[in-house]
């Protein structure tokens, strides 16, 4: 499932003709590993004075063109906000986050499909503002679906899907986007542990299919295991990177597996010692 | 694949209605009808007891207030088109001012609205007053309306304008305030920016508070037309608040009784196809079900 050839996603991958430069050629861009994301002497701070907080400090990060990245790390530690700064929704107080001019998605914790659209509609939409012209846009809008597994239900309001299939489409809208570089912001944090587990099959495996850079939010550590090549483990108070985990283990992955579950122990160490600093 | 435990299979996607749509617990369309309409058949049918003992009673002479049967009966006789004045004109002059005031009111409230939850100092200049304009009553306007415009169909219309426009415009700067950040957070990472967020995030997300504002504003629109109508007789234009003061005058007890029904089951139509939009509108976002109405 995880082998279909790159000729699919650049055929059907019915990007504006502006930026086709950097078009659809995933599988490639991912050989050349670039550099998608560079992150330096980033610094954020919210409000002023007594009311001050350093939400991050000083963080260097460089993310690889291809490269599955995972922020891990507790509650409160700035990861959601390098996550912004990285999809320009805010500003770093201080340092430079540079995307190289690639095209960005974004996946939320909630689906955020839009509730005054169908599933179908909300898909068209991110092809309609990304320019694809109209008569191509019904049979992607269709095939996306399909791609999420949510083939014939496009005339679902998201208030009738699942919390899974909300995610789906979610994901949908994401791929409609044609980008080169996919934020996601802890986007499985509210499903249960099985569709969740069928999410991590269906993010890796598009992953690979289409060449993205991933930067994944979670403070679950298998799930960081399960899904990166590096995680990056973020202390909090102030937010900063405190470690970076390779995780050299093959793909396809599975959660049960023994490897991983040692991966994650290790990193779960760590992350524990971070947790009772913070709760201290 | 694993997804396929805890979803049902995607594979091969039910063909037409999905089973189970209705449960059998559902009422029977029958049953719903007769639930919707016997409250109000009760409702019409204790109002005329009441009426119709009012007027046994010998309260006040006929001329004064009638009974329900010379009402209905002048009612019928007005509509098929007999009677002392043209009741149909009469209708259709009222409704049309009430439209073309209410759409003129539509376009500069949303103009108006949207320029307020645009632009700082405009809103720090009127947002209050645009507030404090929906407490004036549309009737104190009147004075003023006449001394400017006359005793013409003008002062209605300004009227009517004072009226609907501030609730139109209060209800989209409402609705656009109220616009939850995680949906402008999508639209612009989709690439919704400039036109295009307003177009496909802020309007539709804020479209429920602003069907909420039309609503709201066509009851006063509504009201001020009709007061309009008594305060500004014009005797060449034929119109319902006109021959309501008429009938008052005249002593036409009957005809001033089956105005006001008129009056009443158009406010209610009219009421009927905002609630309708607001209905279809929340249903479609899945605001219904369990909310905190019955």
């Amino acid at each position: 499932m995880s082998t279909v050839s790159s000729s699919q996603a650049s055929s059907t991958g019915s990007r504006a003709g502006s930026s086709a430069g950097t078009a659809s050629a995933g599988a490639q861009q991912r050989a050349d590993r670039g550099v998608a994301v560079d992150i330096r002497g980033v610094s954020k701070v919210f409000g002023s004075g007594a009311e001050e907080v350093v939400a991050l400090k000083d963080v260097d990060l460089s993310v690889a063109a291809g490269e599955f990245v995972c922020l891990l790390g507790a509650s409160g530690c700035g990861k959601s906000t390098l996550l912004n700064l990285v999809a320009g929704l805010d500003k770093p107080t201080s340092g430079t986050v540079d995307t190289h001019g690639k095209r960005i998605a974004f996946m939320f914790q909630e689906a955020t499909l839009f509730p005054w659209l169908t599933l179908a509609q909300n898909v068209d939409l991110a092809l309609r503002l990304n320019n694809v012209p109209k008569a191509e846009r019904k049979p992607r809008v269709e095939e996306l679906l399909t791609k999420v597994r949510l083939g014939g239900r496009g005339h679902r309001r998201p208030h009738e899907l699942s919390g899974g299939m909300r995610q789906r489409g979610a994901l949908a809208r994401v791929l409609a986007q044609d980008a080169d570089i996919v934020l996601m912001d802890e986007p499985f944090a509210a499903l249960d542990a099985m569709t969740r587990d069928a999410m991590h099959d269906e993010i890796e495996s598009l992953w690979s299919e289409l060449g993205l850079t991933v930067m994944f939010v979670t403070h679950n550590v298998r799930e960081a295991a399960r899904l990166s090549d590096r995680t990056v483990l973020m202390e909090s108070g102030p937010g900063r990177v405190k470690q970076v985990y390779p995780v050299n283990l093959p793909r396809p992955r599975h959660l049960d597996d023994p490897h991983l579950t040692e991966q994650a122990a290790h990193m779960t160490d760590e992350l524990k010692t971070e947790v009772a600093r913070h709760v201290r | 694949m694993s997804a396929d435990v805890t979803e049902r299979p995607t594979t091969t996607p039910p063909v037409g209605k999905e089973p189970g749509a209705r449960s059998a617990a559902t009422p029977s369309r029958g049953k719903e009808v007769f639930d919707a309409v016997w409250p109000k058949v009760a409702a019409v049918v204790i109002v005329l007891i009441i009426w119709q003992v009012l007027y046994s009673s010998g309260w006040k002479p006929d001329y004064r207030f009638a009974s329900p049967a010379d009402t209905f009966e002048r009612l019928w006789f007005v509509a098929t088109g007999n009677g002392p004045f043209n009741f149909w004109m009469g209708v259709q002059n009222t409704v049309m001012r009430g439209v073309q005031g209410f759409l003129l009111s539509l376009v500069i409230g949303t103009a108006l609205g949207i320029a307020v939850s645009q632009w700082k100092p405009l809103r720090n200049a009127i947002g209050a007053m645009i507030t404090g304009l929906q407490t004036m009553p549309s009737i104190v306007w009147f004075p003023f309306a006449i001394l400017i415009f006359g005793l013409d169909s003008a002062a209605i219309y300004f009227v009517i304008l004072m009226g609907a426009i501030p609730s139109i415009a209060n209800g989209i700067i409402s609705g656009i305030d109220d616009v939850p950040p995680a949906y402008l957070r999508a639209g612009h990472m989709l690439g919704a920016r400039g036109w295009r967020r307003y177009r496909y995030v802020v309007i539709p997300a804020a479209l429920p508070s602003y069907v909420a504002g039309l609503s709201q504003g066509w009851a006063f629109a509504w009201r001020g037309l009709l007061a309009g109508e008594i305060i500004v007789s014009i005797p060449e234009v034929p119109a319902l608040g006109t021959q309501l003061n008429q009938a008052a005058t005249n002593g036409q007890s009957s005809n001033l009784l089956a105005l006001m029904i008129v009056i009443l089951v158009l406010g209610m139509l009219a009421s009927f196809v905002f609630s309708s939009l607001a209905n279809t509108i929340r249903a479609r976002r899945g605001l219904t079900g369990f909310t905190a109405s019955r």
